[in-house]
Formats: C-alpha cells, sequence, structure tokens
C-alpha cells in the first residue's frame, strides 16, 4: 500500500519547504519538494539605482547575508566595466571566506547534527568514557571529565524541567540513530561550544562592514576606509581584532569540527543514502587568486555528469543554451510556451493553480513550487560543498584532493561513497578547513598589500552615473556555501532595466522537469527506507545534507498587470 | 510541573547566597540598579521558563540570525535557564506534525502566559497562497498563535514595517503584525535586522519585571529606540563642524568625517546601533564607514532610497543650509552648526510626532 507522507514545515533549514513523498512497504518511491514562500519585489528593481541593488539583493537571504551582495555588486561592477581596488578585492574575499566558515558551522551543529545525534541519549553517557572518546580525537581544551559532567547535568536539568524547548517532540529513541551515548554527549556539548563561539566570527563582517547579519558594500570597493592613523577606519586595532577572530575559527574548525565530523561519520559510513542526481556544476569562484579562468578559481569551475570523476566539462554563465530555467511545474508560466529561459531573457509570470490554504495536499501532476527548474544543458544539477569538492578533485588540484583522500582512508570508504548524504556532509567540512586556511591567507595578503603602502578601497572613476553607457548587461557569478550562485543585470539609462539571479536552492530544490527528470532533493530521497512513518528522521537527513535555504524564494513579479518578469531568487 | 530558574541552580548544587549574587550581576548586566537585584530574584525563583513560539513567515531569516548572535545574554543561557524557545523553525529538532504539535501544545497549556515572536510580514493576497507553512498562510498561523499570547514582538522590520517586499507597489500585499493582530500587545523591535542584544535584552526585561518594558510613541522599546543615530554618533563632532565625506576614500573618509553628504540616514533613525552597537559592540554601519541606511524606519525602501543621496528631507531647509558650501568652509562653523542644529533637531522631532499621531501606529 502506498501512502502519502508530508513534511511541513521541514524545519532546521532556512525557509519554508515542503517535502511530499510516496511510501512503499517503508521505503520511498516517489518525491516531491515545494518551496511554500515567495516574495514580490519586481517594481522596486526595476528603475532602481544600480548602486542600491546590493542592499535589496542581500535581503533575500538573512543567513547568505554576503554572498548576495557580492555577486550583486560584481554583476554591476561586470556591467559598467568598473575595475575594484586590490584592498577591496581582498575584504571581499575575507568576508566571503567568513561567511563559509560560520555558515557550515551552523549548518552542521545546529541545523544538521540533530539528524545524527540523538540527544536524549548523552544522559546514559559515562563522562569518564566521554572525556576519553574527547581526548582520543582531538586536543581541544575542553574535554575533562568534570566538563563533561556539567554538560551532563546542565541537559539532565533541563529535560527534567519538562519544558525541552527546541528539544520538544524530536525523535529520540529512533533506530537510525546509532552513536553510543558518549559520542552524543560530546556532541551536545559541541551543539553549545558552537552556538557560543558562532557569533565572534560574525564580527569579522563588523568590523568591514558594520553589523552582521546584513554588513555593507559598495560598488566599485567597500566604503571601509583604511588609515593607520585615525580611530574612524580601519586600523591596526581593528585589524587585530580580526586576526584573533580567525585564529580562533581555526583552531574551532580543526579541534572541534573536523574531529567530530569524522567521528560521527565513522558510526554512519554504512548509511549511504541520499546520492541524487549524481550531476553536479560549480561556476567557479572567488577569482582573484589564480588568474582569470575559473578552472583555476579558489573554487574551480566545472560540470561532472553522471558522477563520472574522469570528466570535467566547462560552463559559460553567459552562454544562453547552458543555463536555462523552465516552469512545467512550478506556479508561473512563459509567453514563449514550454521552453528554457536564460536570465538575460528570463521571464516570471506567475500562475497559481494551487490550493488555498488551509490545504492537506499539493497537486503534484500540476503546478506544486513556487521554485523555478533550472537546467544544465537539459539536465538537472546538484550544486554546494560536494559539488565543488568533485570538481576540484576531478580537476586534479592537489590541495583538495590531499583533504578528500586522507578523509576518506581515516572514514574506510572510498570516493564513491561521497555520493551520499554523509558525503554532502563530510565535504562540507573539509571545506570549512579549507577556507578556513584561506581565511587567513587573504588576511596577510590584505596586511601585506597594505604594508607596501596601498590604502586605496574604492574606484570613483565610474560612480556617478553620467559616466555610464546607455545600455549594459553583466553578470556577478561565485560560490555561495550551498552553491552555484548567479545575478544577471541589465542597465538602461542608468536604472536597472532587468535582474535575474538563479541560486542554490532553485537547483537543488527544484521540482520535476518536462522530462520527468526530478531535481537533487527529489531524486536523492528515492529508495530510502522509513523505520517509522511518523517519524520522517532518515528524510530530514537527506534533506539537511542539502543545507536548504528557501526563504529567498523571491520570484519577483508583477502579479497585477502580469507583466514580464525582471527577477527571479532562490536562495 | 516546570520549575523555576532558582530551583534549576539549587538542584545544579548552587547554595542561595550564590543564586543572590548571580541575580546582582544580572541586573549589573542590565544596567540596574542594585536595589533592583531582589526582585529579579523574586522572579526567577517563582516562575517556570517562560514559553516562546517564534513564526518565521514572509521573511529572510535575519532577524533569527541575529537573534543567536546575542553575546549578553549568551544564547545558551537564554535557551536553557530563562525561556523555553518551544517553536523556532530553524532550532527545533521536531519537523511537520511533530513541531506543529509542540506549537498547538503550548497555546493550550500557557493561555495568556506564553510569548509570542514574530520575524516576518504576513502577504494577505490572493488568499494567502505566498507563504504557507503546514498548509496554513501566515496569516492564520498567526491569528491563530496570537490569541491567546501574553504579547507579541514584532521583531524586526519585516514584522513592524513589511520592509522590502513591503515596498511599492507590494505584490503580495505584505502586512505588519500590527495591521493583523490589535486585541494583544504588540512591542516593535524595528530593524534589518534588529540588534541581537536589543531583542534578547527585550525579552529579559519582562522576565525580570514581569512587565513590558516603556514604549515609544511607536511602540518600540524606549531602551532602545529612544535617541537617533545622529544624536549619538562618533562622527556626529564633524557634521557640527560641516566636514564631510565628499565623495568615499576620499581624504575627509580617511580621517572618518561625516557621512551625511554621501547618503546617512542617520539623522532621521531611531535605533541604538550607535551606543550598543553590533556584534557584542564591536562596530557600527557608520563607524566602519558606511552611511546609515535607515533600517529601523518606516517605509525605509521607499523614503530612504537612492541610499547615497544626500537625505533630501533632511535638513536641508534647516541644517546646513547648503552642505557643499559648508563642506568647504571647515573652520569656524563649529559653533553656528551645533546653534543650528540644536534647533533641527528641535522642529524634526516635532514634525515626527504630528507625523505619529497621523500614522497612529501605536494604539494598541
Amino acid at each position: 500500500m502506498v501512502e502519502r507522507i508530508v513534511v511541513d514545515p521541514l524545519t532546521r533549514i532556512e525557509g519554508h519547504l515542503r517535502i511530499e513523498v510516496d511510501v512503499e512497504d517503508g521505503e520511498i518511491i516517489n518525491a516531491f519538494s515545494s518551496g511554500t514562500a515567495f516574495r514580490g519585489l519586481e517594481q522596486i528593481m526595476v528603475g532602481k539605482d544600480p548602486r542600491d541593488a546590493w542592499s535589496y539583493m542581500q535581503r533575500v537571504c538573512g543567513v547568505c547575508t554576503h554572498i548576495h551582495a557580492i555577486a550583486s555588486i560584481t554583476a554591476v561592477e561586470d556591467a559598467l566595466g568598473i575595475t575594484v581596488p586590490k584592498n577591496a578585492v581582498l575584504i571581499r574575499d575575507i568576508m566571503t571566506a567568513t561567511q563559509f566558515v560560520h555558515d557550515h558551522v551552523v549548518h552542521f551543529y545546529h541545523l544538521h547534527a540533530l539528524d545524527w545525534v540523538d540527544v536524549v541519549s548523552a544522559l546514559q553517557a559515562d563522562p569518564i568514557a566521554t572525556s576519553q572518546l574527547a581526548q582520543s580525537i582531538s586536543n581541544w581544551p575542553k574535554s575533562s571529565v568534570g566538563y563533561f559532567r556539567d554538560v551532563q547535568n546542565k541537559l539532565r536539568n533541563f529535560i527534567e524541567s519538562g519544558q525541552l524547548g527546541i528539544f520538544s517532540n524530536g525523535y529520540w529513541g529512533h533506530p537510525a540513530y546509532q552513536l553510543p551515548p558518549e559520542a552524543n554527549l560530546m556532541a551536545v556539548a559541541h551543539y553549545l561550544e558552537a552556538l557560543n563561539w558562532q557569533k565572534d566570527i560574525a564580527r569579522i563582517h563588523a568590523i568591514f562592514g558594520g553589523k552582521n547579519p546584513h554588513p555593507n558594500y559598495l560598488v566599485g570597493g567597500m566604503a571601509c576606509a583604511i588609515n593607520m592613523d585615525n580611530d574612524n577606519t580601519i586600523n591596526m586595532e581593528r585589524l587585530n581584532l580580526v586576526k584573533t577572530e580567525i585564529d580562533k575559527a581555526i583552531a574551532f574548525v580543526e579541534q572541534v569540527y573536523i574531529p567530530d565530523l569524522l567521528a560521527i561519520g565513522s558510526y554512519y559510513r554504512d548509511w549511504t543514502y541520499g546520492g541524487g542526481v549524481r550531476n553536479h556544476i560549480v561556476y567557479g569562484g572567488l577569482g582573484n587568486h589564480g588568474g582569470n579562468d575559473s578552472k583555476d578559481h579558489i573554487f574551480p569551475s566545472g560540470v561532472i555528469l553522471d558522477g563520472n570523476l574522469n570528466e570535467v566539462h566547462d560552463i559559460d554563465v553567459r552562454n544562453i543554451d547552458e543555463i536555462q530555467e523552465f516552469v512545467d511545474h512550478a506556479w508561473f508560466e512563459y509567453d514563449k510556451g514550454a521552453i528554457g529561459l536564460h536570465p538575460w531573457d528570463g521571464q516570471t509570470k506567475v500562475r497559481y493553480n494551487g490550493p488555498y490554504p488551509p490545504y492537506d495536499n499539493l497537486n503534484v501532476e500540476e503546478k506544486y513550487s513556487w521554485i523555478k527548474t533550472p537546467r544544465w544543458q537539459g539536465r538537472p544539477m546538484e550544486v554546494g560543498p560536494l559539488s565543488r569538492i568533485l570538481v576540484a578533485y576531478a580537476r586534479g588540484r592537489t590541495d583538495i584532493r590531499d583533504l578528500v583522500d586522507d578523509s576518506l582512508a581515516r572514514l574506510n570508504i572510498g570516493t564513491n561513497a561521497l555520493f551520499s548524504a554523509l558525503g554532502r556532509t563530510l565535504a562540507r567540512g573539509l571545506e570549512a578547513q579549507y577556507m578556513v586556511h584561506n581565511l587567513r591567507d587573504f588576511y596577510n595578503q590584505l596586511l601585506m598589500n597594505i604594508t607596501s603602502g596601498d590604502s586605496r578601497v574604492f574606484n570613483n572613476e565610474r560612480w556617478e552615473p553620467k559616466s555610464w553607457p546607455k545600455d549594459a548587461i553583466g553578470v556577478g557569478f561565485t560560490e555561495a556555501p550551498r552553491g552555484a550562485l548567479g545575478h544577471w543585470v541589465k542597465i538602461n539609462n542608468q536604472t536597472l532595466s532587468l535582474y535575474q539571479a538563479v541560486v542554490p536552492s532553485t537547483w537543488n530544490a527544484s521540482p520535476i522537469d518536462a522530462q520527468g527528470q526530478r531535481g537533487p532533493y527529489e531524486q536523492s530521497l528515492i529508495g530510502v527506507p522509513m523505520a517509522n512513518q511518523d517519524q520522517p528522521l532518515e528524510l530530514l537527513r537527506i534533506i539537511h545534507s542539502f543545507d536548504p535555504c528557501l526563504a529567498c524564494a523571491a520570484h519577483i513579479v508583477d502579479i497585477k498587470s502580469k507583466k514580464a518578469s525582471s527577477i527571479n531568487i532562490l536562495c | 510541573m516546570p520549575k523555576t530558574y532558582y530551583e534549576i541552580l539549587r538542584k545544579r548544587g548552587f547554595t542561595r547566597d550564590e543564586f543572590l549574587k548571580g541575580c546582582t550581576t544580572l541586573a549589573v548586566m542590565l544596567g540596574l540598579d542594585y536595589s533592583v537585584a531582589p526582585k529579579i530574584a523574586e522572579a526567577l525563583e517563582t516562575k517556570p521558563r517562560l514559553p516562546v513560539i517564534y513564526l518565521n513567515l514572509q521573511e529572510c531569516t535575519c532577524c533569527f540570525e541575529s537573534f543567536i548572535r546575542s553575546a549578553h545574554p549568551l544564547m545558551e543561557d537564554l535557551l536553557f535557564n530563562m525561556i523555553s524557545l518551544d517553536y523556532q523553525e530553524q532550532l527545533s529538532a521536531a519537523a511537520g506534525h511533530a513541531v506543529e504539535a509542540v506549537r498547538l501544545d503550548t497555546i493550550r497549556n500557557y493561555p495568556g502566559q506564553y510569548l509570542v515572536m514574530v520575524e516576518g510580514s504576513i502577504p494577505i493576497a490572493d488568499n494567502g497562497i505566498y507563504t504557507t507553512i503546514g498548509g496554513q498562510s501566515a496569516q492564520q498561523i498567526l491569528e491563530e498563535t496570537a490569541r491567546d499570547a501574553l504579547a507579541v514582538i514584532a521583531y524586526g522590520s519585516c514584522a513592524t514595517n513589511a520592509c522590502v517586499q513591503g515596498a511599492y507597489p507590494n505584490p503580495t500585499e505584505a502586512r505588519r503584525v500590527r495591521d493583523i493582530i490589535s486585541d494583544v500587545p504588540v512591542i516593535d523591535v524595528p530593524g534589518c535586522p534588529p540588534i541581537a542584544e536589543v531583542i534578547t535584552g527585550t525579552i529579559v526585561h519582562y522576565l525580570t519585571f514581569g512587565t513590558l518594558p516603556e514604549l515609544t510613541n511607536l511602540g518600540r522599546p524606549k531602551a532602545f529606540y529612544n535617541h537617533r543615530i545622529h544624536d549619538n554618533c562618533s562622527r556626529r563632532a564633524y557634521f557640527d563642524a560641516g566636514m564631510f565625506v565628499e565623495h568615499f576614500d576620499d581624504e575627509g573618509h580617511k580621517n572618518g568625517w561625516c557621512l551625511y553628504k554621501v547618503g546617512c540616514k542617520g539623522p532621521t533613525t531611531y535605533n541604538a546601533c550607535a551606543i550598543t552597537q553590533w556584534n557584542n559592540g564591536v562596530s557600527w554601519p557608520v563607524k566602519s564607514g558606511h552611511p546609515c541606511m535607515g533600517c529601523s524606519e518606516d517605509n525605509w525602501y521607499n523614503d530612504n532610497t537612492p541610499f547615497y543621496e544626500r537625505y533630501a528631507r533632511f535638513p536641508g531647509a534647516v541644517v546646513p543650509r547648503n552642505p557643499d558650501k559648508i563642506g568647504l568652509a571647515i573652520t569656524g562653523a563649529t559653533i553656528a552648526g551645533v546653534a543650528i542644529h540644536g534647533t533641527a533637531t528641535a522642529l524634526i522631532k516635532g514634525r515626527e510626532k504630528n507625523q505619529d499621531d497621523l500614522d497612529n501606529h501605536d494604539n494598541s
């Protein structure tokens, strides 16, 4: 008998995601991913000052708070031919690397860990054995018997209070949990430590951008003037604070995150579900270190098809035949019918034929999501840390290869095991390790450049709109923590005439296409066993491994006049 | 029965003396007089942790991200010792029906005793299809959850002014919380996002005193929204002296001068950024070199853009009469600047109060 299971709200993500699955004999046989939120912004973007665009676009997502602004300012700079001073490039890269590290740690401990860690089981742990476990995998100083006993007492008091707060109605005791109580207790301790630590690394954004979330940026550079002899600018005290936070971040990632990841991973290495579409795309990101070719970026660009690591295809975000969006199962329609459109030709026109709230089920035979269906040369593609790690690995980048091979050896698994929920989670951790060292490198480069006598952070040549061409077209592409991110713009008469964004969760959460190809979330759930249909732990584990980010499902549209779109965003 | 904070501490091995000492520390942390400590002790001894339902509606989750950046109190302390965060989409372990059951249980078990925090606006167009959660519209969820709450905190600019999606022409008809909820006290805590310690300070105020904080005439906590950015700005002396940044990265910018002429909205923005600062007091936008964008004010995306143009409505008619000329005449303007500015401040404040009466946003 086939039973329809609905998970909505799918918690521990950013935004509003609904998953409906058909389960037969305890196994998922069909899956449907729906973004259930939408924010219309078209009339705001069109006609606006391109120098303001980053502020609007940044606010499509408060978790990806930095990277949308970067994509936006680089799209405008690309269109207007603006070159950015070296200090500003380095500061942006420091902020990007900071966001990767912050985001990946918070995802692992606060959004994902409870899929692998049974909090209540931690009450059964022996603090002595927990201390021995912690000390056997890391030299992190907070690992004494007394420390873990205190954490356990805190947890016990919390649970015995009868008010379980964020842990209420969790799936504690579920058979899919496989960690011993000691590993659970260690993970709970680090859940709390990570919560306290994550606020600190965000201070790097505040130094250069004034605040986090939603720091401030500037088309043409950065607004944080550098003057070592002034108290209202970037001076040595400010830089020292950045350096201190970088040192703390390296310690936390290497002594807490990575050891925890490998320890937890070792108990789940036989749980190989969640592979998905096995096609991966990377636009390339952090391009100013290694030349103009996006294959040489910190994150090299490329496409892998069918899990084949022996061949990497090149991609071109400007080629109108490569990246296209379809709307066959999304609540939109195109004037030209059921075709795919490149973002520079993009259109978003609402055609809602779903149920009105309150409702029990979506009509998945028809349209069922506010998320469009992007395809690369007609194929569904996964984006994110696993994609970046795989493309870099396949391109033969030795720094990434060494990281991957070392961790695979420690877990005693092969590269094929990377195509799974666990592989995605492992790749994210390795990427955090890679980025936290890049963070330190970027900081050192900034210091060296300032020491050489360069204090410029802004290029004023094309700030004034009268210096711009009448028509301009640009693209800003990079890698967000959750995957490939691109913003495409057109500027006409000094104002924006088109703004399109195709963002990571558009790729991963996309609904089925006209050819019947499922999106990555949907495909990754097929064949997954469910021990208890009322407790969808296995489903959550797989979907969370993608790090969904849905709240910016903001397909920008003029609903009243049904005019052509200028923007669509889903982060 | 849920245990009180005091009982939890006693069970953990703390003595009553240590508990009272902790209350004094808390009072100092909150900037309160020592004499308040006994009152805190009483509150923490007798009350279970405050049940809180946190709704994420039409939003971008920046407010939640800010919330967990709180340094005092630490989020761990807030979650484990002060409140019971029963429903929060980013942190709740449970999903789907299981997490919805927690929300409904809290509503049922603590009528009039739980707090609702709302991040996000409420899109009411087309029967609410533009944000649904568990098959319900944002409006249905908010009304169901707020009905028996002790109060609702509209947290962040989406909830207090519909922020970016509410800007013209507002195609999903995004509404602020006050437009939907009228029979339960609503506290506005605006900003995109608000400062972490501002929202946690507002919550701990209630935990400590058992009453809602005093509000401004716009319905915002006075402790954080009673002054303009401009009033406490670290670049204020340069404004008074007529020393302005003419364009980014010029000599004035490198010397920390006033950002008014490159678009600063500090003169019309009421927020705690210049005093409390961001990310545990490390910086704030104007300190970092970027103009204030006025993110805590109503209609800020309509009224404050283009962001990098000098704000025409302020103080153009009063001070400085011609900033371009004053920007060049650096010396000798200080005294005149201060005097004129005092007048401007009074005029602006008077005007805004009248505006407030017209808008009548604080009628709950």
